[in-house]
């Protein structure tokens, strides 16, 4: 990449202490192809074992998840109802309010506006997600209950609102790259064929950003289904079928979470069954990653 | 697109849906000052010194944050003496001296999805290779090793930024004087990057200063009645202490848990207000 300067030989130590020095830099950029490795043997070393005591059919097709009580069920789909749960809710109030934002800050705010405005979002997603659940709980939902009487102190809504929130400026700032990117040329071609504002930004400048809008809402889908301490704390922890947002239930990460605080003797089936959820969690979030990846590619390919 | 004869509906309609926007924007502020104003006003009047030096107590009034503020102040060391040499060791290899190729795309393809993994995972990383592989226990190190993982990619992808910042020329003028890849580096390069580097530590930092779900999988105690004493020694930290308080039904607990955030939040004012301080002396003293 870089010239290399080969004029004059390099004393023999000199050479070998540069040489280390390259070694032990490729040392440290392998430690985290490592840790990819690290966490798929784990998951699928335990997930393998949990298997061989409960059968696949029973996880991926039972209606209830029970592992803690005497009439024991391994059927995830409680876990992912519940993660789905949240996840919609704070997704449908993140899309609409950070893309929004975004024609904000791409199309409507002046530089300086801008400038004061993008950094405050910003501070929103450097909040630590405690502080999201402990507000989601204690502010949130009595305050929600005085309009639902039915709110139950656990709940899908209020979390879920939360996250939302809390998801809206990863939302903004990548759909907005998205508009920005779209080329000046494309704006002026409307306006000059008599477009206003508006029908510039619904007919032009969405539609071409699409793909980069997309990568941006995948990439929330994935945060909100690895988001973990706002649903352990604000959600409930009972796994239930349900789409009903008025009630407690418990997503997978909450479940993690609430396992893996008891004390689990490792090697239990109770302890291999988090690999197991955790496992579910990881190929969810890595397939919408990489899902993101290429729409982000495709747009700037654009 | 029948654009030209709906020419005044459309004017109102634009600026109605300006107003839209402006709302969408500023709405979230509004959420955070809503946020913050509450923790605030619930959380000010617990906050003294009995608060701030106590452990923790079945008693909400005799509660305190000292064991967790003292854990994470251990914790965040730690993980910063791991993270940052290693994520700026990785930003300096895949910078400067690898090659376009397939080994260096894989490492960045690697850590653009390792910054994806739920943090929640890396707690099932941490548990299962830290605390039982290589039988560290439920201890700092093992936590402090955990959040390093997952605060890695921050330290990488800023670095990175950082090193690419510093103009092509400036490496060819040392190497032409004869210096070696690693002499440009460490005295032409890596000071030049230094502001960017220690922007993005702190970023790291601040990340993991707030994690509370790797923890709690791995074993961080939720009620702690001692300092720890070494690396070794089991902990808890400020985000565990105020999930812990958060979770109880009592109303008392929910005080104190106002008043964890409040120091969890200054914390975090304090360091990004050193970042952006740091940052600036080390380019005055650059002469910009």
């Amino acid at each position: 990449m870089k010239p290399m300067a080969r004029s004059a030989p390099m004393p023999r130590a000199r050479r070998l202490r540069e040489a280390l020095i390259e070694r032990s830099l490729l040392g440290c950029a392998l430690l985290s192809v490592v840790t990819t490795l690290a966490i798929l043997a784990i998951l699928v070393r335990q997930t393998g074992e949990f298997f061989a005591e409960v059968s696949l059919g029973e996880f991926f097709l039972d209606t209830q998840w029970t592992p803690l009580f005497a009439d024991r069920h391994f059927g995830i789909w409680p876990l992912l109802a519940g993660t789905f749960l949240t996840s919609a809710i704070a997704i449908a109030v993140a899309l609409p309010f950070g893309l929004l934002a975004a024609i904000y800050l791409g199309e409507f705010a002046t530089l300086r506006v801008r400038g004061v405005l993008k950094p405050t979002l910003e501070l929103l997603a450097g909040v630590p997600t405690i502080v999201y659940g402990y507000f989601a709980l204690v502010t949130l939902t009595p305050l929600l209950q005085r309009v639902l009487p039915e709110l139950s102190g656990f709940n899908a809504l209020s979390p879920g609102i939360v996250m939302g929130v809390m998801i809206i400026p990863m939302i903004t700032s990548l759909a907005e790259d998205a508009i920005a990117a779209v080329p000046r040329a494309l704006r002026e071609s409307a306006y000059a064929l008599g477009a206003g504002k508006l029908a510039t930004v619904f007919h032009v400048v969405l539609p071409t950003a699409l793909s980069g809008i997309a990568a941006a809402l995948v990439l929330a889908v994935s945060r909100a289904i690895g988001e973990t301490m706002i649903v352990a704390i604000a959600a409930g922890q009972q796994p239930r079928l349900t789409l009903d947002p008025q009630v407690p239930i418990e997503t997978m990460t909450a479940y993690i979470v609430q396992v893996g605080m008891g004390d689990t003797p490792a090697g239990s089936l109770e302890y291999r069954m988090i690999f197991a959820v955790g496992a579910t969690l990881f190929a969810i979030t890595f397939a919408a990653n990489l899902l993101s990846r290429r729409l982000a590619r495709r747009s700037r390919e654009r | 697109m029948a654009l030209g004869p709906r020419r005044l509906p459309n004017r109102a309609l634009e600026r109605g849906f300006h107003g839209l926007c402006l709302i969408a924007a500023l709405l979230p502020i509004a959420v955070l000052g809503i946020l913050l104003f509450d923790v605030f006003r619930t959380g000010i009047e617990r906050l003294d010194t009995q608060f701030l030096t106590s452990f923790s107590s079945r008693r909400p009034a005799d509660a305190g944050i000292v064991a967790g503020a003292v854990g994470s102040l251990w914790l965040v060391g730690l993980t910063g003496a791991i993270a940052v040499p290693i994520g700026v060791g990785t930003a300096v290899y895949l910078e400067e001296y690898a090659r376009r190729g397939r080994l260096a795309t894989l490492i960045e393809v690697n850590i653009s999805n390792l910054a994806g993994v739920p943090s929640i995972i890396y707690g099932l990383l941490g548990l299962e290779l830290f605390v039982r592989a290589l039988a560290l226990g439920r201890s700092l190190l093992a936590g402090a090793m955990t959040l390093a993982l997952l605060v890695l990619p921050i330290v990488i992808m800023t670095s990175r930024e950082a090193l690419r910042s510093v103009p092509l020329h400036l490496r060819e003028a040392g190497l032409a004087l004869g210096a070696t890849r690693w002499q440009v580096v460490r005295r032409v390069v890596l000071p030049l990057a230094m502001p960017g580097i220690l922007t993005g530590s702190i970023l790291a930092i601040s990340r993991a200063i707030g994690e509370a779900a790797p923890l709690l999988v791995l074993g961080a105690l939720t009620y702690v009645d001692f300092l720890p004493d070494g690396v070794s020694s089991p902990f808890s930290a400020l985000p565990i202490q105020i999930f812990n308080w958060t979770s109880r039904p009592q109303a008392e607990f929910a005080v104190n848990a106002a008043a964890g955030i409040i120091v969890l939040m200054a914390t975090l004012l304090v360091l990004n207000g050193a970042a952006i301080v740091m940052r600036s002396r080390v380019e005055k003293r650059r002469g910009r």
